[in-house]
This record gives C-alpha cells, structure tokens and sequence, in this order.
C-alpha cells in the first residue's frame, strides 16, 4: 500500500485545487463579468430596492394580489433559506385533509366547480415562482373586486403575463405570480 | 398523457442518442491514453500532475494494485472530506457561520460523496458553507465519477486484452478522466447554466422587501459551478435540500431537458467507448439497446401514473388535467417530472426535480425499481457499464447452460470463477437492501422517522436503503434521515453498495484480462443480435424481480391496489 502514498497525496491535493478552487472561483469570475444578472440570483427591484428574485415565488396573502401555490417550506411558507416538499404520499391522510380544506374554500371564493390542481398543491421546492394560467385566471373575481377593476383587465394583464412551453414544446405554460403582481401594481399606480 | 409531454421526451432521448458516437469515441481516445481535442488546454497540466505523483506509479497494474489504488485514493478523499466538514466552522469560505457539521452527519455525507451516491442527510442552504460546497463536495463529485469511470475502463479492457494480467493504471486513468472529459464537460455545462439563470456567487444570502412588505431571505451561492458535475458526474447531491427542484438550480424547462441530457449522455456513450474498444461497435449498440428498452418500459409507466392525477384529490373537487401536482413544479408539469425521475434513478445520479415521495404509488415504484434492478439502464458514469457487463457475463452462462456449450462473451471463455465473483457481487445489493430494512422495520427508533404511514411508510425505507446501496441518492424525502442509526447503517449501506460490488467485479476483470481471446466460430452465440438483447432484458428483470418481488408487493403495489377504496394512512 506504500506505493500509493504518494501518488494518492499528490493527485488528491491538486485535484482538489483544480476541480474545488479554480473551477468554481473561474466560473465565479466569468459569470459576474458577462452574465452579472442571472449569476446574482435574477433580482428584481423597484425603485432600486430588491423586491425579490423573477426565479423564487414569495408569499402573498392580501386579496389585492394573485396569490402563489401553497408552499411547505418549514417554520414559514416561501422560507428562501430552507427549499422543501410536503413529502407527503398520496394517499396521505395529511395531504387529503389540507386539500379538501383548500379546495372548499377555493370554491366558495369562485364558486367554481373544480379547482386548478396547482392552486391546492405543494411544490417540490416550496419555492415554485409560478402558477398555471388556469389558477390565474380563477382569481380574476376577487381581484377585481378589491381592486376595482374589471375583470376584462385582469384577463388581458394575465395572458399578457402568461408564458407558453420553451421552444414551443418543453415543460408547460406558466404564469410567473411576482411579475404578474408587479405589473398589477404598476396598473394601480397609473 | 399529452403529446407535449412524449415531444420532449423524444428530443432529449435524441439528443443523448446523438452523443453516444462523438462522446463515446472521445472517451475510447481518453481510455487507450492517445491525445485528444483538451490536449492542447489541458496536456501540460496533465503532464505536471502525472510526473508530481512520481513515475514510478505508472506503470501498468494487475487488478489487484489498480482496487488497491482506488481504494487508497477514495479512503483519502473520504478523510479529507471529514475533515473539512468538521471544520468548516473554523475554515474560511464561510460567509453564513455555519458551525461544524456533526459527526454521524459528516461521516455520512463524506461517504456519500465519495461513493458517488450523493444521500444528503442535510438541507444544502442550511448546513453547508461555500467552502465545504466547492473544496469538499465538488471535488468528490468530480472524483468519485472518474473513479467510476476508469473502473469501467478496466472492465472494457478485461475483455479487449488477450493473457496479459495488466488492466491499466488507476492514477493515468482518473487524472486523464478528469481533465479530457468532466472537466471541460463542466466549464462548457457551467457557464451555460449560468447564462439559463442560474446562480453562481459567493455570497451567502441576499435580503428583499416583497410587495408586502416582509422580509425574504434568499439563500445564494456558486450553484453552477456544482450542477453541472453534478450531473455529467451522475452524483446528484444539490446545493440545495429541493436539489433540482429548487429554481436556482433548474430555472425552466430548458434547463431541466439539459439536466436530463448531461446526466444520461456519457453513460450510455461509454456503450460506443465499450464497442470501439473490444473492436465491434455492435456489441456497444446491443448493450444499449437493453438499456433504452428498460428504460422506455419504466417511463411510459411513471408518466402514465403521474399524468392521470390522483383519483383521491379529483374526487374532492380538484381538476386532474395538471396530473399529480403535489411535489411538482409549474414549470416542469407531470411529464417533465416524471421524465426526471425515471433517468436520474436508471443512472446513479439521484437528483430530482419533483418530490419522488409524493409521486402515484406506481409512479414512485418506477424510481425503486431502477434503482433496485442495480442502476446499468444506461447507470452511472461507469459503474452502469461494468454492471450491465457483469448481467451479460450472467446472460452468456445461463444461454451456455440452456444449449449445453461453454459460455462465451467477447471470445473470453466464462468459466467458474467468473461466475462465482458475478453472484457475489449481484447478492451484495439485495443482501444490503433487504437486510437492514427489514432490521429498520422492527426497531422503534428507526419507525420514529418515518414521515408516512401504511404501505407508503415500508416504501420509504426500502427506498432509502435500495438508493444508498444502489449509490443513487434520491429519497423518498419525508424520511427522517439524520439520526445516528440512518446516518450509520446508510453510511455502511453505501460503501458496501460500492466497494463491495466492486472489488469482485475488478476480479472479474482481472481474470478476463489473462484469458486468451478465442477467435469466433459458427458456434459462437452471437452477442450483438436481438436474441442477445431480449435475453439480457430478462435476466435483468428476472433476477431483479426474484430478489425483490415480495417487498414490491408489501410496498408500492398494496399502495396502488388501496386506490379505490379511497382508504388514507
């Protein structure tokens, strides 16, 4: 075993130099020179205050706003330090619970007969930034009641926020809730 | 099932199919040490280290001298890990002051890593500094895939090398591995994650005001950089605790169908590296097509499961359209999910994008089955290789056995010891897997961290046990995993699913290797035929099915026949 001594210390020790040092430092370096936004985690701000990032969902509660999935970060929903899942199984008596519960207050809210699957389930990170544009659109009546607008508006603010799968066919139509809400915002403040 | 969903299987599944020549030739160059397209970039540096270790570590070794070298090389590794995650606390590259990480936790993490496995007993962003991140983890990421990688070119050569008891030399092969193919497979993979939004800083965290005014703290960090080898490497483990899930480490839907490409395209390759080497491109194709059929048969049904939703939620009101979105992302869907889910547990990687653990019944039963069936449709980078090779070692005797004629594969005659080692190293898995759950299932402190109930509570542990010893790393995450009995019997559970499969796989080799090559006769069982294929897709289904059967039926299956009776746990 002597033998490998040697070779064992000196390969390990500069490998890791190579591969735990200068691999991730040099891609550090590249990607703040050329891409600055997307490496620093794509933060939005407003007024030159971070208001969030366009890739992590936050939580929104307030009826003036569309409101994202439920989030079963632990201790706080959309906890941004600590990504988790429910973990819960499917036929988790939990999970049949926080859904029914979910679900009846969705349709008293829009009297609809069923309800987005999204709007009543968690994501896998907790962190999910979208929502389906069908779960969009079934807030439109509380919205535009609190707000005062018509619901033609915010129908025509979500498909205008609504963006269809990559390259056409890759994933699945999605509404990104935080820039939906700030282009909601910007709607009130003109 | 939507045809959106099948389109971007198909395209990613192409772009891998369109790989396997180009790659597969490249790493056959890197195998047989000629210069390759990064000898210009990286011959120098390879020179540098390779004269450093000292010439006289060399030369060619028999296979015995090539394990003893890995093992040293990985017992290192494994120590230096400890030892920076103990001591992360006092280390620089610490900007969030997280304090060292415990010993049953490091133990079990450094074995992870270095294994190739990837288990994370711990969230990412809660545990682990930048330090420990990119000179501890990365860097098992990228060395525990080389050293699966010139095991396998060992195995290539037990069967290309005629009497000769010389397999190669383990430091060329992993340092060669290194630098011409995970390497500047990283930088490339790297800085396109970066410019498809993902993060690579070295701060910690940054602080927003949302448009309700709280406070949200967002964790950051050199993500990027991780991923990519993360990936290419198979190892799986994430920067954070929703691994592929999280936004930052998989932004959209592009970057999802690339994270599936860079975790199957150098597995299957090394079929064409395999091929090329033995000198008969068929016989690689034919490994790979054993492959592609298991791997097709398990996601048509994981998709099918996930897409139909769960019937117990559509009864409460809940529209299934979506599928089965509990632990899914918006962005992916229930294709690109399952989609994941099926490639990241046929390869080793274990990094996911949807929560396996809130998966249909059936649809979770696809992930354990791959991993359980030893993870070689197409498995890691690899270690897929040489165990697909030790099933068609298994499939050449039983076909001897069924016509009367010594077994064959290759022109290598496949006599007793071969086979002896193959059965050994095939019963470390179940023995592995099924021993300690069935130990876990009767001691109250394991049952204590459980996060299901009923069938899908068995689920969760066989799971763990089967992606530990598999050295996968995905989870059945509602599993309480950092105590000191998980982080323990997991820890033994992934070494011996590496070291111990291993060592009489390299013995395998090593005996191949002195053999002498038979020419091929018309009564030669050709191996590159669909016969060939067919036969081998059932010895694997057979021997995975017989070992495992009886713990299926208790765990995933009860769960999905429990459907209509609408009973919950």
């Amino acid at each position: 075993m002597i033998e490998h001594l040697r070779p064992t210390l000196v390969l390990l020790g500069s490998l890791t130099l190579l591969t735990g040092v200068a691999y991730p430092l040099a891609i550090t370096g590249v990607a703040r020179v050329l891409l600055p936004g997307a490496a620093n985690g794509s933060l939005v701000e407003v007024d030159g205050r971070i208001v969030g990032s366009r890739l992590i969902g936050q939580t929104f509660t307030e009826a003036k706003w569309f409101h994202g999935r439920p989030s079963a970060t632990s201790a706080t929903p959309y906890d941004a330090t600590a990504s988790s899942g429910s973990n819960l199984g499917p036929l988790s008596a939990k999970l049949v619970e926080r859904v029914r519960a979910d679900v009846d207050a969705a349709k008293t809210e829009t009297g609809a007969a069923s309800v987005p699957a999204d709007a009543v389930t968690t994501s896998a990170s907790g962190l999910d930034p979208h929502i389906s544009p069908a779960n969009a659109r079934s807030q439109v009546g509380r919205i535009a009641v609190t707000r005062g607008l018509t619901p033609e508006r915010l129908e025509a603010l979500i498909a205008a926020a609504t963006r269809g799968r990559d390259l056409g066919f890759l994933g699945e139509p999605r509404v990104n809730v935080l820039e939906l809400n700030l282009a909601l915002a910007r709607l009130g403040a003109s | 099932m939507t045809v959106f969903g099948w389109l971007q299987i198909l395209f990613v599944l192409a772009l891998v199919l369109a790989s396997v020549v180009p790659l597969g030739r490249h790493m056959a160059r890197v195998f047989a040490g000629e210069r390759t397209f990064f000898s210009p970039a990286v011959g120098s540096i390879e020179r540098g280290l390779l004269a450093a270790a000292g010439r006289s570590s060399l030369g060619p070794q028999t296979w015995l001298g090539y394990t003893l070298a890995m093992m040293a090389f990985n017992a290192a590794g494994f120590v230096l890990l400890y030892a920076i995650l103990r001591l992360q606390g006092v280390l620089p590259g610490n900007p969030q002051g997280f304090a060292g990480v415990e010993p049953w936790l490091a133990f079990n993490t450094a074995i992870s890593f270095v294994t190739n496995t990837n288990w994370q007993a711990y969230g990412g962003e809660t545990t682990m500094s930048h330090l420990s991140q990119m000179a501890g983890l990365t860097v098992q990421n990228f060395l525990s895939a080389a050293t699966g990688m010139a095991l396998a070119a060992v195995m290539i050569r037990g069967f290309a090398s005629s009497g000769s008891d010389r397999v190669g030399n383990f430091w060329v092969d992993v340092t060669r591995v290194t630098l011409h193919v995970l390497l500047p497979g990283s930088i490339v993979l790297a800085l396109i994650f970066v410019a498809l939004g993902i993060p690579q800083t070295l701060l910690a965290s940054v602080d927003a005001t949302t448009l309700e005014g709280a406070k949200q703290t967002i964790a950051l960090g050199p993500v990027a950089s991780q991923e990519a080898i993360k990936l290419l490497g198979t190892n799986g483990g994430g920067f954070f605790n929703a691994n592929a899930a999280h936004p930052f480490e998989n932004p959209t839907a592009i970057t999802n169908a690339l994270e599936i490409w860079a975790l199957l395209a150098i597995s299957f390759a090394l079929t064409h590296t395999f091929g090329r080497m033995v000198g008969d491109t068929r016989q690689g194709w034919a490994i790979l097509t054993v492959m592609a059929i298991i791997l097709s048969g398990c996601l048509v049904v994981a998709y099918w499961a996930e897409a139909g939703g769960n019937p117990l939620l559509t009864a409460l009101g809940v529209d299934p359209s979506l599928g089965n979105m509990e632990g899914k992302e918006v962005r992916f869907g229930s294709a690109a999910s399952a989609f994941y889910a099926v490639a990241t547990t046929a390869t080793s990687t274990g990094s996911v994008d949807a929560m396996h653990e809130s998966f249909m019944p059936l649809g979770g039963f696809m992930p354990l089955l791959l991993i359980k069936l030893g993870e070689i449709v197409p498995g890691g980078v690899g270690s897929g290789l040489f165990g697909i090779l030790v099933i068609a070692v298994v499939t050449v005797f039983v076909a001897g056995l069924m016509v009367g004629r010594t077994p064959e594969y290759l022109g290598k005659k496949i006599e007793a010891r071969e086979m002896k080692l193959a059965m050994l190293a095939q019963l470390i898995l179940p023995a592995t897997i099924l021993g300690f759950t069935a130990v876990a299932a009767l001691l109250p402190t394991a049952l204590a961290s459980l996060a299901n109930a009923g069938p899908h509570g068995l689920t969760e542990l066989l799971y763990a046990y089967a992606s530990a010893t598999g050295n996968n790393g995905s989870a059945f995450a509602g599993l309480s995993a950092d105590t000191p009995w998980f982080d323990a019997t997991l820890g033994i559970a992934m070494f011996l699913g590496r070291f111990g499969y291993v060592v009489p796989v390299m013995a395998i080799a090593g005996s191949l290797a002195a053999k002498p090559r038979a020419v091929a006769s018309a009564g030669t069982f050709p191996t590159h035929g669909p016969l060939f294929v067919g036969l081998v897709v059932a010895v694997i289904l057979i021997l995975g099915g017989l070992q495992f059967f009886p713990a299926f039926a208790l765990g995933p299956i009860a769960e999905h026949l429990l459907i209509p009776t609408g009973r919950t746990f």
